[in-house]
Parts: structure tokens; sequence; C-alpha cells
């Protein structure tokens, strides 16, 4: 695999002077092999790194848009096995591919046997939204023993001791959220962001990604001036679910969105 | 209050338990933890506390000699009256803790989940006396059938959200009312209405439930000499039940009863009995069994009972149930539903869909109690709430409102 940690990433971005893009999308949206396309497409048009999201039932975190598309995935028989043969093909592109998920599904997979399968087909690590680093998981040691990144959120509510233990214990990057709320696109960013990124890059030489609220590339670039990162996720969901009736002009709006994301994190 | 059986301090049961949440809430559960145990630990408090349990809210609850359903089941029956409670059922118990907690941490608003309508209406009634705003989310599927409690919210001053998302019932509320809490938790505290989800919530909600396990305990010594040999409650998240079985826990003569919705059997795929059925997982912010498919994705769960169709349970339950402290049996809609009918036609009360699936338990189990302990084998059975919010679904149920000639009539045209 040409790029196992989502680090390799960064630094790229950080030698071009300027923040790495990072997009999301739910596997199996609108289908397994329409959100292998998609996510493909993310990758041509100048995403850095693709979080790949496991569909769960019961998404705590996310907004209408991305609970949305996640339940339309289960209805169309994602099981959670398929996530592995879409993390191969976008890993596939050279881009650090992660899996972003709840916890119950790993667990019910098996978590030694999680870790082994995504390392396997080269996927650079996971984002878990509901467990924090003092969560009682097993996930820190299987991430070790397969060489995967370890990503844990902080978000602005989180006290100065948290957020050193969380990213003492996170590796590849630190995930920012940067407003109090779940998912979903958002007018303007939150005022919440600088401070936290402050606060977090205070405690850690990792990267920090910016997530949940950015739908354009003014918002991507505001973000720029300060994370390492901006994650987009709802923003590409609604795009893709726009255009439900006609896939290819879903992947071409992708391809103009990502291309609009991409150079607001080059400005 | 610490007791072998309390939580450690990670809030774990044994192998159950825990916080499994995002971190934009670990820092309000953080502050409800400090809050609470500082609370608990202050006089005027619980003072406080016990003042409005038993002015405002009118405990304790009676503990009932059921004498002529007991004749009929050969056995002593106790029925502890949380039915009689204001608002109608145990849940009063649960919210002026939660809502006196609200005050305490100056925050301004309360939000919470219900299923059946019980805990909204309790919340709502809470919010009101303490004048706090209050938002419940409800299961659409659950607003229609308990439009009675929906309306009472709104009489008391609640905005009612109904939440269409996934199977549109008591889960589905708990996770829309989670999504409130991450964007509100500076001013807004979550109301929880069961004694599951993350710590502290399973021992808060167990401490403030405590007193209907306490209270039986001593009126039973007090007017029986003795203590029971078993209690029964009934089990969706556990709050009802928890609060009963915290007093009996060391008493180990004492059987303890859970007793799970099992819908249309728990043969088939219709019910909502967690323990019975359920594998380890994690669900609203703790480890606990889980209905679950093999991907781990929640299975929709049924219950004729709004206020048991929940596919987790108290993670609590989850240790008691795995160390063999209590026992956790399925009831079916049908054996609910006819144990509703009996006490109301034994005893002239009409309990809850929920508590009739405690009394038809014990009814199961009362053979095997007689056989060991004689005639004088006696029984408590949690009557956690009234029926009067059920009569919708006991109308479809036993076909009743329409005059009994009227019934007649059209069985005679039907022939």
């Amino acid at each position: 695999m040409t790029a196992k940690s989502t680090a390799s990433a960064f630094a790229r971005a950080r030698e071009e002077g300027r923040s790495a893009l990072i997009g999301y999308l739910p596997a199996g949206f609108p289908t397994k092999q329409g959100s292998i396309d998609a996510m493909r497409v993310m990758v041509e048009n100048g995403c850095d790194v693709i979080e790949v999201g496991l569909p769960y039932s019961d998404p705590v975190m996310d907004g209408p848009t991305i609970q949305a598309a996640a339940q339309t995935a289960l209805e169309n028989g994602f099981r959670t096995r398929d996530v592995f043969d879409i993390v191969e093909a976008v890993a596939a592109t050279g881009a650090p591919t992660l899996v972003m998920t709840y916890w119950n599904p790993v667990e019910r997979y098996g978590v030694d046997k999680f870790a082994a399968d995504l390392a396997g087909v080269g996927g650079a690590g996971l984002i878990t939204a509901d467990i924090t680093p003092d969560s009682v998981t097993g996930w820190d040691e299987a991430a070790d023993a397969n060489d995967l990144d370890k990503v844990y959120l902080v978000a602005p509510s989180s006290t100065e001791e948290r957020v050193a233990m969380t990213t003492a214990n996170c590796r590849g990057f630190v995930y920012a959220t940067a407003v109090m709320g779940v998912t979903g696109a958002r007018d303007s960013t939150s005022d919440l962001a600088g401070p936290l990124v402050a606060r977090t890059k205070a405690t850690t030489d990792l990267p920090v990604g910016v997530g949940l609220g950015v739908s354009n590339g003014d918002q991507a670039a505001e973000i720029a001036k300060f994370a390492d990162g901006v994650i987009v996720g709802s923003a590409f969901v609604r795009v893709l679910a726009e255009h439900a009736d006609d896939p290819a002009a879903g992947l071409e709006a992708l391809a103009v969105l990502t291309r609009d994301l991409a150079a607001g994190v080059r400005r | 209050m610490t007791s072998r059986h309390d939580a450690d301090e990670l809030g774990f049961f044994g192998d159950f338990g825990g916080r499994f949440m995002p971190e934009a809430l670990v820092a309000a559960l953080d502050e409800l933890t400090a809050e609470w145990e500082a609370a608990m630990a202050d006089p005027a408090f619980i003072g406080e506390f016990e003042r409005l349990l038993r002015d405002y809210a009118g405990t304790p609850s009676k503990l009932y000699h059921a004498e002529r359903l007991s004749a009929q089941v050969g056995a002593r029956v106790l029925l502890k009256r949380e039915d009689l409670n204001h608002t109608g059922a145990h849940k009063i118990r649960n919210v002026m803790g939660q809502a006196l907690l609200t005050k305490r941490m100056g925050k301004t608003r309360v939000i919470a989940e219900t299923g059946a309508g019980q805990h909204g209406v309790a919340s709502a009634t809470a919010a009101a006396y303490f004048g706090l705003d209050c938002t419940v989310y409800m299961g659409k599927v659950d607003t229609e059938r308990q439009a009675l409690n929906v309306a009472r919210m709104q009489m008391l001053g609640a905005e009612v959200i109904a939440v269409d998302a996934g199977s549109a019932t008591l889960k589905d509320a708990i996770n829309e009312a989670l999504r409130d809490w991450v964007a509100s938790v500076d001013h807004t505290a979550y109301l929880f209405g069961t004694a599951a989800g993350p710590h502290p919530f399973p021992s808060m909600v167990r401490e403030f439930c405590r007193g209907i396990g306490d209270e039986s305990r001593e009126q039973c010594l007090e007017q029986f000499g003795r203590l029971p040999d078993a209690v029964a409650a009934c089990v969706g998240g556990g709050s009802n039940a928890i609060g009963m079985f915290t007093a009996f826990l060391d008493d180990e003569d004492v059987k303890i009863y859970g007793l799970e919705p099992g819908g249309d059997g728990v043969d088939t795929d219709r019910h909502a009995a967690t323990i019975w059925a359920g594998e380890s997982g994690v669900l609203h912010g703790a480890r606990t069994y889980v209905l679950q498919d093999e991907d781990g994705q929640t299975i929709e769960s049924h219950s004729i009972s709004a206020g048991l169709d929940y596919p987790g349970v108290g993670p609590q339950h989850a240790h008691l149930a795995k160390t063999g402290r209590a026992q956790y049996l399925p009831v079916t809609d049908t054996e609910a539903m006819d144990a509703m009918a009996l006490l109301a036609r034994t005893e002239g009360i009409i309990p809850a869909i929920e508590s009739s699936h405690a009394l038809a338990g014990a009814l199961k189990v009362i053979p095997d109690l007689v056989a060991e302990k004689g005639p004088d084998a006696t029984i408590i059975v949690n009557l956690s709430g009234r029926g009067d919010k059920d009569m919708g679904t006991a109308i479809e149920w036993f076909g009743l409102g329409r005059s009994n000639n009227e019934q007649s009539n059209t069985e005679e045209n039907a022939k």
C-alpha cells in the first residue's frame, strides 16, 4: 500500500503550505459500488484523505442527512464486511482511507478481527464517534498491534485534561468537532473552532482536522487558516442524495464540490 | 450509600455499564456525576427530595394485600401501589430527583425521551413545578398509540417532538434527545427516563427510585413481621425494577424476578426480551444486553406496552442476570393483558400494561414459590403505574367500549 497512515497525507499538504481536505461518505450509499465510485471521484478531485462511514442503526452524533444515508445503506443490505471491500477499493487510489464508526458494529465483528481485516485491505485506521480513549474497549491495543491510526475526537466542551489525554492516545491526526451539535452542513462555521484547535495544538504535534459544518470553498478556506485538515461530510452526502435519480450527475456534482473545497484549502 | 452493589468508579456493574459516549458529552456527564454525588451527600438536598416525594408525589405508596387475588392464586400477593403516586407511576420519583438536581446545577431547560408517555408526563410535571422549559422526544409510533399522554404533556406546558427516524419508538427518541443534548448541554439537563444509558444515569436513576424497595421492605416487615419470599417487577429499561430490587439484594432468601416483554413470544421476532434474547453490546452509552443482529445493528423491539418497548436494558440488570442474583423471564402480550383483566376484576385496580407484565410473571412463578415456601408464600409485585393511559390498547384488545347489549346485538347479527 502506498499510504498506510494519514500522517503522510498531512505531511504532503504541509509541504505544499496548505491544509488537507478530508472527505466523508457512508459506506454503501447510495449503493456499495456507488459509494466506491463517489469516493474515487472525491480523491480524483482533491480529497487527501477519505473517511468511510460505517452505517449504524443508532447514530447519536449524526444529523438527519447522514442518518438518512446510513439508513438507506442498511435498507439496501449493507453488511459490516462490505466496508472492507470499499476501503480496499478507495485505498488503492493512494489516499489514506479510514473508517469512521460507532462502536457496537466493531465490537460485534470482533475488535481484533476488525483491526486485522482493516489493516489487511490497506485501511489507515479508525475514527470512533462514540468512544473516547478512556472507554473500556480494547481498541488501542488492537490498533497498535496492526499499525493503525487511532483518531479520537476533541470537543469545545473538553477540559484541558481531557484534550491532553485524548491527543496522547491519538495516532494519525486529532479530530476537532468545531461545534457543539450533530453533523450537518451549516451556513456559518463556528467561532468555537479556532480556540479548540489552539488548545489541541498546545498538547500535541499531531495534525488537527476540524469537522462538522463545512459545505463550501469559502468555509474551507476559513478553517484552513488555523487547522491542518478540513473535514467535510454532510455536504458530500447531500449532493449525492440530491441526485439520487441520476448517479452520473451526482458524481459530476460531487466533483465540482470537491474541486471548490480543494481550492478552498489552498487559498 | 456505598454498597457492594454500587457501580465502580467507571460506572461498571461487573462487565456492564460504563460510558461509551461522544467526547462532546463527557464533560456534561462528568459534571452531572460530580453534582449528583455532592447532592446525595448534602442533607439539605436529601431533605428537600424527601419532602417533595412526601408532599407532592404522594409517597410512601401503599403496600396493599390483594386478598381476593391472593385467595384465587393461593399465595399472599402484595401490591406496591406506585400507581397511586402523582402522575400515576413510579416515574415521578426519578424526575423530581433529577429536576431538583437540575435546579441545583443552575440549568434552565430539561429534555426527556418517553415511550408510553409516563416519563414524559412526569418530566413535564416536574418542569412545570420547578419552572423549567421542557422538551420531550417521543417516537412517532408512540405519539399515535399514546395520544392522551401527548396531550397531558402539552397541557403541562411541554413541547412534544415526534421522532420519525429509525423505528420511530423509544430507542429513536433517546437518540434524538442525545442529539439535542450535545447541542444544548450548557443550559439543558437530560432527564433520563430509565436506569440505562451512560454513567451516572443507571446509578442516579436507581437511587432516586430506590424508595420503592426501601418502603416495600419496611412495610412488609411492619405489616407481616417478615420479609417477602419474592419480589417482582417489569423490566424495560428497568427503573422501577431496580428501585424495587435494590432494597432486597442482600436478602439472599428473597427471590428477585424481573419480567421482560415477551411480545408475541420469544421464539418469534416480535418481542423486547432483551436479557432473555439479547447479547452483550454497547447501546446508548452503556455496555449491556442488546437486541442486535450479527452485525451489531439494533433490532427493532416489539411490545404491546410502549413503556417496555426497548431493545436495551439497564446495565445493573444485565449484571444481576449474569450473576444469577435476579431471574429475568419473558411475559407475552397475551399473558400481560390477561393479568391486567384479572387484577381489574378481582381487585378493582386497572394496572398499566407494564405493571401487568410484572403481575403475569408473578402468577407464573407462584406455584413454584408455594411448593417451596408453603401457602404463606409472599410475593411483592410492583404495580409501577396505572392503566388509564392504556385504555386505548385495552379497548382494542378486549373489544371494549360498546355497551353490552350493543355487543350482543352484533354477535347475534353475526350468527
